[in-house]
């Protein structure tokens, strides 16, 4: 793989997807979608294949250099976060077409284009080594989005779209100002360099909060997360899907990327910060998601609780507390995508989002209640699932830095069990209520296929999450390296317990203990 | 004593002058038949002066012992000036053949108006600055009256006299005042005076000189003529007014701020820091209630104007550069977005102007719509459109000379800018159709809109040749 541009090239091929869709009639467009994201998923197994996990493997790998744009490069190249984020981005890419295929019947080229240009701009961000490629890449994330939940969005589309951009891009330009004085003072634009580079502490903070401003909408975290839940109810379903799948996740991985690397000191000072609005949203969103009556928006201000648990951990400074994080994004990214494809499909046969008109569907639809059921409980963090790994290590995480922000964070989980296990009763058990909703037909094949592939990556993250940590490790290591040295002391009080002699003796006691127990 | 480099130094002026009298002779005797070959002719007299533009650097800046600077800057600047102006003489055809004959005085007039902002953006003097802005403007007046029975045209050439005439009476003034105190009119005459410490009087000066070009390039406080005029004069007129002009009343602004003025630099660049955020916060704010799109558009050009005065305030070379290069991405964007207003004609080819009307157009004019949306997100800022990249410049400048605090204020107030210009895209993508165009555009518009478009996206690429560019425009005024 010496050499080769696999990673532009992963760019290239959704690129020339979107032009031909433009260009295509509906059926056309549909089939060129597929094809062009199935393609991108092989090139990303292909990618994953050939990424080096040894402990000596560089920690930048498929680098690709071209100074063509003048003041910055087409710099490009990624160590384990981005391979997961980036496997994650094209393993939903095809579900989210294929859960379009009938919903969308107006101007389907144009949809199908705007959603490959956003898969285009999704891997850029996470492939980015160039700080300046890396901003435009995540800022133009917006128009594609913009326009789909603009154009293809439910009654108040108009009014979630402008809240989208306009609080996105307001808060992502104060983070391009802190760019440019990065970049007057370090010298350069490569990421890499600058992730090593040692600002001044005093400055940090100013640098520190102007990142803060963008992520923090990304991410979102309260308080400015009031964007999300419009925009996730006005979107299509695969709009919903991508938008909690992969976006949110830009924020976190701009933590983990810029904000914790580049400036250590400023993120152990503001720490305190982060927890706390971390705090309030766990609480505070799980409640609101409880009185939800729509599921969309249910789902949506969970997505806003468990983004919590990521910032906790992220700002837990140790290994648990990265680890987790990342396992976190990556579990959320698929059931919560999961959810809105499982929202998507009772929406699809009844063309409403409220709660109250469905009812005892495990009765006339039960592979769906069977699918719906496992990524309830993945949601919920039940262990076996992905989410569990990484709700456990992000919390553990945090324990050692701060035991309040643990105990409030793990409230989250009880919380999130309620508010999922709830909208679960109300949907699929009870009485049929209404005869529409009992009238609904099962799965179809289509459907099932959608379903089918993230609820097996669910289980598998939850069963054997080594796969997914090990291509990690090296980064997150090098990442705790390099906060180690402003890494707030925890209130946790963690002692190491003195080691059990191991000897003679100690193998008899065990022994006698056993005897006495059989 | 007039010697030949001098006349080589203002070959494309004296190519454009002679090629404008020649067409005016033709116009007048050929009649109204010769309209469209006067058109593509003074075209062609634009293209050859552009290509003059190379021999008019070889023989050293100065011509006419220093009146007029034939550098690199000037050079830049006049580049994007003929471009803007064949540009606006290639978009009028097609708007004047509906219900008015063409004439042919409109080209010739614009190739006059191109001669005055040659020599705008090249003085070295005070006085051959005033020169050239007289006639540039004295040509605009007219073209903004260009549609004699239309009564909102007459208006705007009206208005636009009265006011532009005030503009230069203070511009004269300060002119007077500067030198009163420096005892020259000469650009380095002045920097000389002005480096031994500014006196009350010649700051007097400066200020007045400052708020007459603010006046030409419509910077808040002196932009009140510009939406009338925009509104009311003749479209294509509009798109030369928002263009060619405002490029040459920067790069003087420019030009006069920095080899004039540039020892009084802390003197003006509060000056050029207010008046650049006033104009960008102005511009948003009043831009958002606007329905009539040419109004909208004058709003969108006060705020532009402000982004790239950011880059002056720096004053630096790479704030020059920066401004500079600004301008040069602004006349794309602005051709391409007047390009796309142009084709907003009903089913007889009326023009509209109302923003409402542009309902749903993604329906019915699918490449049209991409174009105008590609246009709107650029002039937003929004990457990965080129417009980004002109803010970016001049914010970085703006950062690099320690000025992040007005760089923070001023991204910050680009939001609400972002604001009116999704207000055009809402309308055109997520609205019911209205009543439809006419279906098809004409063949130059369309190539015009294309090519702007396609620079547009894939700007980032040309790079390396603006950044060269801008940087040995920008060095030849230090």
């Amino acid at each position: 793989m010496d050499g080769f541009p696999i990673l532009s090239l992963m760019m290239a091929v959704p690129m020339a997807g979107a032009i031909a869709c433009l260009f295509a009639g509906a059926q056309q467009a549909r089939w060129i979608a597929l094809l062009a994201t199935l393609a991108d998923l092989v090139l990303g197994i292909v990618l994953w294949i050939n990424f080096d996990q040894s402990a000596s493997a560089p920690q930048w790998q498929f680098q690709e250099y071209a100074p063509i744009f003048g003041r910055f490069a087409w710099a490009l190249g990624i160590d384990g976060i981005a391979l997961m984020l980036i496997a994650l981005t094209v393993f939903l890419m095809p579900i989210c077409i294929g859960a379009s295929w009938q919903a969308i019947e107006k101007r389907v080229g144009e949809y199908m284009a705007a959603f490959l240009f956003m898969e285009v701009l999704m891997i850029g961000v996470f492939t980015a080594q160039d700080l300046y490629l890396f901003y435009i890449m995540f800022e133009a994330g917006l128009i594609p989005m913009y326009l789909i939940i603009g154009i293809w969005g439910g009654a108040d589309r108009i009014y979630a779209s402008y809240k989208f951009f306009l609080y996105t891009l307001l808060g992502s330009v104060l983070m391009l100002i802190a760019m440019m004085w990065m970049v007057h003072e370090a010298g350069t634009t490569e990421i890499p360099a600058l992730m090593a580079y040692n600002f001044d502490p005093h400055v940090q903070i100013w640098l520190w909060l102007a990142f803060f401003a963008s992520f923090a909408v990304k991410m979102p975290m309260w308080p400015v997360h009031t964007w999300l839940p419009d925009a996730h109810v006005q979107a299509p379903t695969a709009g919903s899907v991508i938008l909690a799948g992969v976006l949110l996740k830009m924020g976190g991985y701009g933590f983990i990327r810029f904000s914790l690397p580049m400036f250590p000191e400023a993120s152990a000072q503001l720490a305190p910060l982060v927890w706390g609005l971390s705090m309030v949203a766990v609480v505070y969103t799980s409640l609101v998601a409880l009185v939800q009556s729509d599921m969309k928006k249910l789902i949506a201000y969970s997505s806003v609780a468990h983004m919590a648990i990521v910032t906790l951990g992220l700002f837990a400074f140790n290994q648990a507390g990265l680890e987790g994080s990342m396992m976190v994004m990556l579990g959320h990214g698929l059931v919560s995508g999961a959810l809105f494809l499982c929202v998507g499909v009772i929406y699809d046969r009844l063309h409403t989002r409220e709660i109250a008109r469905y009812g005892g569907l495990a009765i006339n639809m039960p592979k769906y209640a069977v699918l719906f059921l496992l990524f309830t409980m993945a949601a919920v963090g039940l262990p076996g699932t992905s989410n569990f790994v990484g709700e456990f290590l992000s919390l553990m995480g945090v324990y050692q830095v701060s035991t309040w922000a643990a105990l409030v964070g793990t409230s989250g989980i009880i919380l999130g069990a309620a508010y999922m296990l709830y909208l679960y009763r109300r949907i699929c058990y009870g009485e049929q209520k209404n005869a529409d909703a009992a009238a609904m037909p099962d799965l179809s094949v289509r459907e099932v296929a959608l379903l089918a592939p993230i609820a097996a990556v669910v289980l598998w993250m939850g069963i054997y999450p080594e796969s997914f940590l090990a291509p990690m490790r090296p980064a997150i290591h090098a990442l705790e390296a390099r906060l180690a040295s402003a890494a707030p002391a925890g209130d946790s009080k963690i002692e190491m317990g003195a080691p059990k002699p191991v000897g003679e003796g100690a193998v008899h006691e065990e022994v006698a203990a056993h005897g006495e127990a059989h | 004593m007039i010697d030949t480099a001098s006349l080589l130094a203002v070959l494309p002026e004296l190519i454009l002058t002679a090629g404008g009298l020649a067409l005016l002779l033709t116009a007048a005797f050929g009649g109204e038949g010769m309209a469209r070959f006067v058109n593509w002719l003074s075209v062609i007299i634009l293209a050859v002066a552009g290509v003059a533009l190379c021999c008019s650097l070889e023989h050293g800046p100065d011509a006419f012992d220093g009146l007029v600077r034939a550098d690199a800057f000037s050079v830049f600047a006049k580049a994007l000036i003929y471009g803007a102006a064949a540009a606006a003489i290639l978009l009028a055809p097609r708007f004047f053949a509906v219900g008015h004959t063409i004439r042919a005085e409109y080209p010739v007039l614009i190739l006059f108006a191109a001669v005055g902002m040659g020599m705008m953006v090249s003085a070295g003097d005070m006085l051959t600055l005033y020169v050239g802005l007289e006639m540039n403007s004295l040509a605009s007046y007219v073209l903004a009256s260009f549609m004699r029975q239309d009564e909102r045209s007459s208006e705007a050439g009206l208005k636009y006299f009265v006011l532009g005439s005030l503009a230069s009476g203070i511009l004269l003034y300060g002119t007077a005042l500067l030198y009163g105190f420096t005892g020259s009119t000469a650009f380095d005459g002045i920097s000389l005076a002005l480096s031994d410490g500014v006196s009350k009087g010649e700051l007097f000066g400066l200020v007045f000189v400052l708020a007459g070009l603010a006046f030409k390039i419509s910077a808040v406080p002196f932009h009140m003529w510009t939406p009338d005029v925009y509104e009311g004069a003749p479209t294509p007129v509009t798109t030369f007014f928002a263009s060619a002009p405002k490029v040459a009343a920067v790069a003087l602004t420019v030009r006069v701020a920095i080899e004039a003025l540039g020892p009084a630099g802390l003197d003006w660049q509060q000056i050029v820091i207010f008046v650049a955020l006033a104009s960008i916060i102005f511009g948003a704010v009043a831009a958002i209630g606007q329905t009539n799109i040419k109004r909208l558009m004058a709003y969108s050009s006060i705020n532009n104007v402000g982004f790239a005065l950011i880059g002056l305030a720096a004053g630096t070379p790479a704030g020059v550069a920066a401004t500079m290069s600004y301008m040069a991405i602004y006349v794309l964007m602005t051709i391409g977005s007047f390009a796309c207003i142009l084709q907003m004609r009903d089913a007889e080819g009326n023009p509209v102007e109302t923003i409402a009307s542009l309902a749903g157009l993604s329906q019915s004019r699918k490449g049209l719509s991409a174009a105008f949306a590609i246009f709107m997100f650029s002039m937003a800022g929004i990457p990965p459109l080129f417009g980004f990249w002109a803010k970016f410049l001049v914010f970085d400048a703006a950062v690099a000379a320690n000025l992040a605090a007005l760089a923070a204020i001023g991204i910050a107030a680009s939001v609400i800018g972002a604001y009116y210009y999704l207000k055009i895209i809402k309308t055109i993508y997520f609205d019911e159709p209205a009543a439809a165009y006419e279906a098809r555009g004409g063949a130059v518009e369309n190539v015009i809109l294309t090519a702007c478009a396609v620079v547009i996206v894939l700007g980032y690429l040309l790079n390396p040749a603006l950044d060269k560019a801008s940087a040995a425009a920008a060095a030849s005024l230090f």
